[in-house]
């Protein structure tokens, strides 16, 4: 799938964001963990081709999320959904 | 495509916000990201769903996300602000509390339908290997796997064709069990 990779100083956890592009508030998201300077993937799922949302909507699901947008998903096991600014910096420490 | 403004979206926002006693809300920044994901929705499917809503492309389906979607009202209502928060109450507005979180109230199974149009949209027409097509006396199961019913408003007479009654009716602000469905069979002769 089409993840996008921004570099970041603050590599110490796996940051992956599902995201629309439309969304503001995970534009939000983004910019605040390039404002924190940490590193992260993310994917517009409504840029993905069908297939590919498919394996966004299993991977999502079986990471205990659902299908709102933006999830923040952090070492594979905490999920954010929403633009939670307090749970994001709780989660990564910043 | 007719190119569509932003100008023309925020109108169209703004108008619906004052018939129905709602604010858009105040943040500049905010306001107008919302605006562009209506655009840029508008554009691609030809009609504005929720820029924060995934949507499948097909009408019926989204049908429900398109803004102002069918959990405006109650969200409003409950929360001061629609689940994207381009509309909110006259608090949220003044800023007399702050914009809220608002959990999303739109069904699970219609979210997952979204993705199941996607890839059913991959998979062959009927007919096409070997498989006869449905014949006109059959009763074809609509593309979407929605079958939209009447429904009227009881208390005003509303009359909407949709798959679910509104969840506030737009005309009277009657609650959704005021609705009742409407039976009716339409016979197709010659």
């Amino acid at each position: 799938m089409p993840f996008s990779k921004v570099q970041g100083k603050n590599n110490s956890h796996k940051v992956v964001v599902y995201a629309l592009s439309t969304c503001v508030w995970c534009k939000m998201t983004k910019q605040f963990l390039k404002d924190n300077d940490i590193e992260f993937e993310y994917i517009d799922v409504d840029m993905c081709e069908p297939q590919e949302k498919e394996q966004v909507r299993q991977q999502i699901l079986s990471k205990g999320g659902n299908l709102n947008y933006p999830t923040t998903i952090v070492d594979d096991k905490t999920v954010i959904t929403g633009f939670r600014k307090d749970q994001l910096k709780e989660t990564l420490g910043v | 495509m007719t190119p569509i403004s932003i100008e023309a979206v925020r109108a169209r926002a703004q108008a619906d916000a004052n018939t129905y006693g709602y604010n858009l809300v105040p943040d500049p920044d905010l306001l107008q990201g919302f605006l562009e994901g209506l655009k840029t929705n508008e554009e691609r499917y030809g009609y504005p769903s929720c820029p924060c809503r995934l949507a499948s492309g097909n009408l019926e389906i989204d049908r429900d996300i398109i803004c102002p979607c069918d959990y405006r009202d109650p969200d409003v209502a409950e929360y001061g602000a629609c689940y994207c928060r381009l509309y909110v109450n006259q608090a949220v507005y003044e800023k007399k509390v702050e914009l809220p979180t608002v959990p999303e109230r739109r069904p699970m199974e219609k979210q997952a339908r979204t993705f199941n149009a996607a890839t059913a949209s991959q998979a062959p027409a009927a007919g096409a290997e070997g498989k006869p097509a449905a014949t006109p006396t059959e009763k074809a199961a609509p593309p979407s796997g929605i079958e939209p019913k009447l429904w009227y408003c009881s208390q005003c007479g509303y009359v909407v064709f949709r798959e679910d009654a509104p969840y506030v009716c737009p005309i009277c602000k009657a609650k959704r069990e005021m609705f009742k469905e409407i039976k009716t069979r339409i016979d197709f002769l010659g």
